[in-house]
C-alpha cells in the first residue's frame, strides 16, 4: 500500500498522481485477478471549477459533503462501476471548501486491462457521483451566491443508473 | 426519544443550523420528522418532493422507522463533480 486511499472526501488539494499509482499498482482485495501488471489502460478525469455558469462570472466554489455517507456512496458508485466492468479499478477523491477557479474539485481515475472499459467506467463514476453522491456546490458570483442543485440522490433509480451506462457507452 | 437531524447545503441555510437535537414519539418515522421540522421551518416544504433523506449515514427511505439516539438527515438535491 502506498497510503493513499481509492475513495476519499476531504478539503486537501487534489492530485492526480497518488491514485494513478494507487489504482495501478495495489490490489483492493476485491479482484485479486487485476492486481500489478494486468493493468492496461488508465483514465484519469479532473473536475475543475469554471469560471463562468449560466451567463454569470463565477469567483469561486465552495463545497460541502456529508462525509460518512459520501464515502459509502463512492464505494457504491465502484461496485456498480466493477459490476458493469468486471476487472475495472476506481480512484475517487472530491474535494470540499473552497475551490478556486482553475483548482479541481473531483479527480477519478479508472484501470482496466483494455482502453474501452477504463475510458467508459471512468464517465460513468462521474455521471453517478453527480447523480447520487451527497455533495453541494455552492457558487460564489459577481453579485451574489447561490447553491446549485442537481439531482434528486436517490441510489436505488433504476432508470438514472440506466442512463448513466448510456452516457458512459455513447 | 431523542434524535439528531442533520441539515445540509441550502436546508441547512433555511434551518439556521447544521445539527438539531430534537424529541420524537415512539413510532415516529422519517417523515414525522421532516414533518414537525418543515413546520418549524416553513421554508423546507419547498423541498417535499425533491429532498432524499438518511437515517445513520445510510440513504433511508421516508417511511423508515427511527430509534433514540438516530441521526436523521435532510439532503437537498445534490450538485457534486
Amino acid at each position: 500500500m502506498n497510503g493513499v486511499p481509492l475513495l476519499a472526501v476531504g478539503s486537501e488539494p487534489l492530485a492526480l498522481e497518488p491514485l494513478v499509482s494507487a489504482v495501478a499498482t495495489d490490489s483492493d482485495g476485491v479482484d485479486p485477478s487485476t492486481g500489478s501488471g494486468r493493468c492496461g489502460a488508465i483514465v484519469t478525469f479532473l473536475g475543475l471549477a469554471r469560471n463562468h455558469n449560466q451567463g454569470r462570472r463565477v469567483k469561486h466554489l465552495e463545497y460541502e459533503a456529508y462525509a460518512p455517507l459520501a464515502l459509502k456512496t463512492f464505494a457504491r458508485i465502484a461496485d456498480e462501476t466493477r459490476e458493469r466492468w468486471p476487472g475495472v479499478r476506481v480512484a475517487l477523491h472530491h474535494r470540499t471548501g473552497r475551490v478556486n477557479i482553475g483548482e479541481a474539485s473531483v479527480a477519478i481515475v479508472t484501470a482496466s486491462p483494455h482502453r474501452a472499459d477504463a475510458y467508459s467506467s471512468c464517465r460513468y463514476v462521474i455521471e453517478r457521483v453527480k447523480q447520487i453522491a451527497p455533495v453541494w456546490k455552492r457558487e460564489f458570483f459577481e453579485g451574489g451566491d447561490v447553491w446549485i442543485e442537481g439531482a434528486t440522490a436517490d441510489p436505488d433509480d433504476m432508470s438514472a443508473r440506466e442512463h448513466a451506462e448510456r452516457v458512459a457507452c455513447a | 426519544m431523542r434524535v439528531t437531524v442533520r441539515l445540509f447545503a441550502r436546508l441547512r441555510d433555511i434551518a439556521g443550523a447544521a445539527e438539531l437535537p430534537r424529541e420524537v414519539s415512539a413510532g415516529a418515522t422519517i417523515a414525522t420528522v421532516w414533518r414537525d421540522l418543515s413546520g418549524e421551518f416553513p421554508g423546507l416544504s419547498a423541498y417535499e418532493r425533491s429532498m432524499s433523506s438518511a437515517l445513520n449515514a445510510d440513504y433511508a427511505r421516508m417511511d423508515a422507522e427511527v430509534h433514540d439516539g438516530d441521526e436523521i438527515a435532510f439532503l437537498p438535491p445534490v450538485s457534486g463533480g
